[in-house]
């Protein structure tokens, strides 16, 4: 946020979980706060079988808002209407108040909307600078020799993976040799660099080790803290409430609670995904079984 | 800019590797690091086999096989590294030749425009390719399979109807044939070697090759579309055009390699021998190109004409009986093949967190 920006209310209560003088690069981001992307009654069907109903949501610039729910809740299906893999039956979903209906992954983008997918595909021989820039390559001279700016294509590569949270990487290296979070990073910091507004970040399938983890949630940080309203799909509740500023909770396709972080804790999020009676049932026959945990 | 920490913090750094090991990964990421180990091995080999490979005739010799390969290998390459395939290439050299041949001495016209004409029927045999192989979405080799299988069978029956024969010559009385013979056939004569332009315009291809895969945006286009194409269409990389751009290049180079011999023997020679068409191929994936996509080099197919070519000629020279070649071959294309999948397993090893 820039200093002009009043601190959200709900930074207040967790002062240990965030920095609110974190600066932001990009003065001409609208004010957090600010619904950038809206959904109304959006509504998505697979023959008969409904994938989404009716789900609305307000995405927010400058905030973290995570899908959460368990398999087949539609959190996949949320992510593909979005990033214009598929289009909505019903419904409408709003960028700036105007309707769009994106006819393909690429309009999504042009649009502004920039998405992480689940299986982070990279070119893996192809060295991160290559990758980062992959369809917008910076070039110098003038046809026919014009040509790649290499050297200001890997500087940019390197500062804007420092932006994120990714320091000491070697451009040159292929992509292949990056961790799954750091591939994470890597799609954070183009969506970051080419001026993306909303981001949407499927979690990773792959397991993630917690130190990779926590470089999913820097950049995750990094881009709601340049005013991108970001949303992170996972059914990680611990790490989704460590970032995350509202949860919108899916359950068969429609939302089954949105929520702030004043709402709750990470326990009552974790039982509300888990479906509550399911969780508590487990928790007291475990209990019942070894009385040493509380 | 400073990111909100988080309650944990990442990984530290992992300890900078020495210098020397840098440089060694860096040499075992080029692509053609590989042949060229190789090409210098069989060099060595030959030349102790029979010393005569060294001399300016016999790099003459060795030279001359490797160029007219060279220049289809490295267009062939340029598909691999997109995730294509071409087997047409030895049929559109034959074929535009063919073209070529039967306008002027069936229609009399000269050869210059001759040459134009069968120059754009070569691009229509690359645009027909390609955009086969993006509008059907079928393997590249079976569709380019096809083309072959229709334009040989064609080619083959059409010159014996018009001409009588299989064979067409005495092109050099025809109109501009001066002219196209200081371009495409010109030699110099150097000590008891006879060096052709041919090589020149291997080197020439070579070299825009390598500049338009290694600096320019069609070139991370073709590195992209064939590394991962889905996220490539996603982000914007134009993947239909530069597939149909690279059938026409490979089209091209299948024209002027056709034009080179026909030049060279005044008159072409339609050779029904099937198997020759594998050999662009064989050259670009000695030259280090993967035929998953996504990596390979311009230089290493040329490397890997070289070392082809090498092996051919050295085998003439030191007398063995020449129907070895072909096994050779085979042995050094599944050397090739081992090498690549060990280089590509060590770029793709993920390191452990």
């Amino acid at each position: 946020m820039t200093g002009s920006q009043p601190p959200l209310p709900f930074e207040e209560s967790f002062p240990g979980d965030r920095s609110t003088d974190a600066v932001s690069g990009d003065p001409t981001a609208p004010p957090a706060g600010t619904p950038v992307l809206e959904l109304k009654g959006l509504s998505v069907r697979y023959g008969n079988v409904p994938a989404l109903a009716r789900v609305s949501a307000r995405l927010r610039a400058g905030e973290v808002t995570c899908v959460l729910g368990e398999n087949g809740a539609g959190k996949s299906t949320l992510v593909q209407v979005l990033s214009g893999v598929r289009r909505h039956d019903e419904g409408q979903m709003l960028l700036d108040g105007t309707a769009v209906r994106f006819r393909s992954p690429r309009q999504a983008r042009a649009r502004g909307i920039a998405t992480v997918w689940q299986d982070l595909a990279v070119a893996p021989l192809l060295s991160v600078w290559r990758n980062f820039f992959l369809g917008c390559e910076p070039t110098r001279g003038v046809w026919p020799l014009r040509r790649l700016d290499r050297e200001g294509a890997r500087e940019t590569t390197v500062r804007a993976m420092a932006r994120v949270g990714v320091t000491d990487i070697d451009p040159d290296r292929p992509a292949s040799a990056l961790q799954a979070g750091e591939r994470h990073s890597l799609a954070i910091a183009r969506a970051l660099h080419f001026g993306a507004r909303v981001l949407v970040v499927d979690e990773s399938s792959a397991p993630l080790t917690v130190s990779q983890h926590a470089l999913v949630l820097q950049s995750v940080s990094a881009a709601r803290d340049q005013g991108l309203a970001v949303v992170l799909v996972t059914h990680n509740t611990q790490y989704a409430h460590l970032v995350g500023d509202r949860f919108l909770l899916l359950a068969g396709g429609a939302v089954a609670g949105n929520l702030t972080r004043d709402d709750v804790d990470v326990d009552d999020l974790t039982r509300l995904v888990a479906g509550g009676d399911d969780l508590t049932t487990l928790v007291s026959v475990l209990r019942a079984a070894h009385p040493e945990l509380r | 800019m400073s990111t909100a920490p988080l309650p944990f913090t990442a990984r530290p750094a992992p300890p900078p590797r020495s210098p020397g090991r840098r440089l060694l990964d860096r040499a075992l990421a080029r692509p053609s690091l590989a042949s060229l180990v190789a090409t210098v091995a069989v060099v060595v080999f030959f030349a102790l086999q029979a010393p005569q490979l060294l001399s300016t005739g016999g790099v003459a010799t060795v030279l001359d096989v490797a160029a007219l390969l060279g220049i289809g290998g490295v267009a062939v390459a340029m598909l691999l590294i997109a995730g294509q395939f071409d087997l047409s290439v030895g049929v559109v050299a034959t074929g535009s030749s063919l073209v070529t041949a039967l306008l002027v001495s069936q229609a009399g016209w000269g050869l210059w425009p001759a040459l134009g004409v069968s120059l754009a029927a070569a691009l229509l045999t690359g645009l027909v390719n390609g955009l086969l192989v993006v509008s059907t979405g079928l393997p590249s080799f079976l569709v380019t399979l096809a083309t072959f299988l229709v334009l040989q069978g064609t080619s083959i029956a059409v010159t014996e109807a018009v001409a009588g024969s299989g064979q067409i010559s005495g092109l050099s009385s025809a109109a501009g044939w001066e002219s196209v013979r200081a371009v495409f056939g010109v030699t110099v004569q150097l000590g008891e070697g006879r060096f052709r332009v041919s090589l020149l315009w291997w080197l020439g291809v070579t070299l825009l090759a390598s500049w338009v895969l290694w600096r320019t945006r069609f070139g991370n286009a073709v590195l992209g579309s064939g590394g991962a194409p889905r996220p490539a269409r996603e982000l914007g990389v134009p993947v239909t055009r530069t597939t149909v751009l690279l059938f026409l290049g490979t089209a091209a180079a299948g024209w002027l390699i056709g034009t080179l011999g026909l030049v060279r023997l005044s008159g072409v020679q339609v050779d029904p021998v099937l198997g020759a068409e594998i050999e662009y191929v064989v050259v670009a994936v000695i030259g280090g190109c993967l035929l998953t996509g996504g990596y390979g080099s311009a230089v290493g197919a040329s490397i890997g004409a070289l070392l082809y070519a090498v092996a051919r000629e050295g085998i003439v020279l030191a007398g063995w009986d020449p129907r070895w070649f072909q096994a050779f071959l085979g042995v050094l294309l599944l050397l090739a093949l081992l090498a690549n999948g060990v280089v590509r397993r060590r770029l793709l090893a993920v390191p452990r967190s």
